[in-house]
């Protein structure tokens, strides 16, 4: 039963990829203009756009250019850069421009979850436990605030406070790639505060609403009317029926941490993927594009699908979906 | 006939009874209150705005305005002034005036942002209500397609369209109104289907009623209260989409000022001290977090019944 579950969940996913990846090859191929054209630039023969489009299959019509478009993606080969964005030239490999913007989108998203997660599932957790407190109130209104202003604002007055006041660290993070130790935490440290500051209000408010549920249930009141001690009733009955929610809310944000990600890299000029994906979307770098759209949905995708599973996993009612 | 249990209507007999149901008026909490005053505030802007503002949005002040009285100074800086009497805002990065700018801005950024809240709702109330009542081929044809909408991220959505199509004003109206038509589907939907079921449908269904009676008679008022906190919630969320979008360059356009993009063009001043980036910032904070502050209030009032719809 369990296995037909994960088995169908698992195949929801690769059709929503293949939904996803058609939508935005659908997208992108709407614009005049083809790769031939841009490679060749002033040297553009008829014969010439001829011989390069027969060799590189633009002559086909779209859903084999579709399907080719696919096998290559699934092969790992992402076709060639249009206009050379961020470090690269015209024609250059896009696999070569996303490797290193990867590993610095990567890093800097496992740091944030690594401090995020920790700091507010323990204050999610400790407003529930607390409700009207003034530790509760506390952390209701600030997180209010902040889910309801733009993640830009909040960076903005992180600069303005960190940077511009007290001057303890650079306003934007410029790397070359092999910066190591003091200098990499130094370039990380701001666009890091930005989005665990962002993320966490997000995760504590659900933490705190999930736990709060799981305490109105009837059988926490049957605990509390028997007398069990407070501390008993949250570590031994409430904690194990919230973990499958709470897994869900941190996979959720950290899918959510997908677009905020893109603002932060801009803002603080952080040379991850994010940031090439904007550059090729200014200078419509379609396939860049693509493959950094790409890229971005099937993180999501794959968070999504770890977020059902938490949820089936501890909701043995789930396994069976009506 | 009408229906007696109702108390809209506000005299009807059974309101004297002594066990009447108490009547359900909405009580504000302090917060709500501020936010109500907050949103008046905005939308009065919306409409004088551009006529209250000291220059247009897109005047570059004249040096002339910034020279001090007995200073030989004749060609003062005018690019990110500090609040002064000529610029009580203080100045931009190209030396225009922050508070017409913020006010203009309110008009393009709250009226796109509206526009596409609408659109949203129109098409996610009126296909959500069809797969409600439609049977279960409609259904599943456009809950699929929206799970799929629904699965990319909405910024990615964007990015790649407009990497496509470019960016206008319209574009970015009917595009924003279409990814969060994904979202008002589902609620709008979900909300329809539990009001379908009902015993109150089922009576008029027996009565002989047809679908459009049912849908405009019961559907609609029963789910009308959930989808306009929803409708707030929404609001905000496209607010702050459409913003992120302009200040990442690819939303509204320059010279036309709008707060998002406001935000990025003065970012270079941040260093120096200037607000020119915080102005923006801040009307997009009060606005938003005035709305939210209402729904807070309004869902509390609700029972919660819709925070279980919308996770």
């Amino acid at each position: 039963m369990l296995l037909q579950a994960i088995l169908r969940r698992t195949a929801v996913g690769i059709a929503t990829l293949l939904v996803v990846s058609v939508l935005i090859f659908i997208g992108t191929s709407v614009l005049p203009g083809d790769v031939a054209n841009i490679i060749l630039g002033q040297m553009a023969t008829p014969e010439s756009l001829a011989a390069l489009r027969a060799k590189l299959g633009l002559d086909e019509p779209a859903y084999v250019r579709y399907f080719i478009w696919l096998r290559d993606l699934l092969s790992g080969d992402l076709g060639f850069s249009k206009a050379g964005a961020g470090a690269g030239t015209v024609g250059t490999p896009i696999s070569e421009m996303l490797a290193p913007r990867l590993v610095n989108t990567l890093r800097l998203a496992g740091v944030v979850a690594a401090i995020a997660v920790p700091i507010s599932m323990a204050l999610g957790l400790l407003a529930a436990m607390y409700p009207g407190t003034r530790l509760d109130r506390a952390v209701t209104f600030t997180t209010l605030g902040l889910i309801s202003v733009p993640e830009f604002l909040v960076a903005t007055f992180l600069v303005l406070v960190v940077a511009v006041h007290l001057g303890w660290l650079p306003a934007t993070a410029y790397m070359s790639g092999n910066e190591t130790g003091w200098k990499l935490a130094k370039a990380l440290a701001m666009p890091t505060l930005t989005l665990v500051i962002v993320a966490s209000s997000q995760i504590m408010r659900m933490t705190r609403a999930t736990v709060l549920n799981v305490m109105s249930s009837p059988y926490i009141e049957m605990a509390i009317l028997k007398g069990v001690p407070r501390k008993r009733i949250i570590l031994r009955h409430a904690l194990f029926n919230a973990i499958g929610p709470i897994v869900n809310v941190i996979a959720l944000n950290l899918a959510y941490l997908v677009s905020g990600v893109v603002i932060v890299e801009t803002i603080f000029s952080y040379p991850g993927l994010a940031k090439l994906m904007i550059d090729a979307v200014q200078t419509r770098d379609l396939p860049l594009v693509q493959a950094c759209a790409m890229i971005f949905c099937f993180t999501y995708i794959i968070l999504i699908f770890i977020a059902d599973m938490a949820s089936i996993l501890s909701n043995p009612r789930l396994r069976h979906p009506k | 006939m009408a229906d007696p249990i109702q108390t809209s209507g506000g005299t009807t007999q059974f309101e004297e009874l002594p066990d009447a149901p108490p009547r359900r008026r909405m009580q504000l909490s302090w917060p709500g209150k501020l936010g109500v005053c907050m949103v008046v505030f905005w939308m009065v802007i919306v409409f004088i705005g551009p006529s209250i503002s000291p220059y247009h949005e897109a005047d570059i002040l004249d040096e002339a305005l910034f020279i001090v009285p007995g200073s030989d100074d004749l060609y003062p800086a005018t690019d990110f002034q500090p609040p002064s009497k000529v610029a009580w805002l203080g100045t931009d990065y190209l030396g225009r005036d922050t508070l017409s700018r913020t006010l203009y801005g309110a008009r393009t950024t709250i009226g796109i942002s509206l526009a596409s809240t609408l659109l949203a709702y129109l098409v996610g109330v009126t296909l959500g209500i069809a797969a409600a009542v439609g049977g279960m081929v409609l259904d599943s044809v456009l809950s699929r397609l929206n799970d799929a909408i629904l699965s990319i991220p909405s910024i990615m959505l964007a990015l790649v369209m407009i990497a496509a199509i470019g960016s206008t004003i319209p574009i970015l109206i009917v595009l924003t109104g279409l990814i969060y038509a994904a979202s008002v589907f589902r609620i709008a939907r979900s909300l329809g289907l539990d009001v379908m079921v009902s015993d109150f449908v089922e009576a008029a269904r027996v009565r002989g009623e047809g679908l459009w009676w049912i849908i405009t008679r019961e559907i609609l008022p029963n789910v009308a209260m959930p989808m306009a906190t929803d409708f707030g919630l929404r609001f905000v969320y496209i607010i702050l989409f459409i913003s992120s979008l302009s200040f990442l360059g690819l939303g509204v356009q320059p010279p036309q000022s709008d707060w998002g993009s406001m935000v990025r063009e003065s970012l270079a001043g941040l260093p120096y001290g200037s607000i020119a980036p915080l102005v923006p910032a801040l009307a997009i904070a009060t606005l938003t977090i005035a709305i939210n502050m209402i729904v807070d209030d309004v869902s509390a009032h609700a029972g919660g019944k819709l925070a279980k719809k919308m996770i």
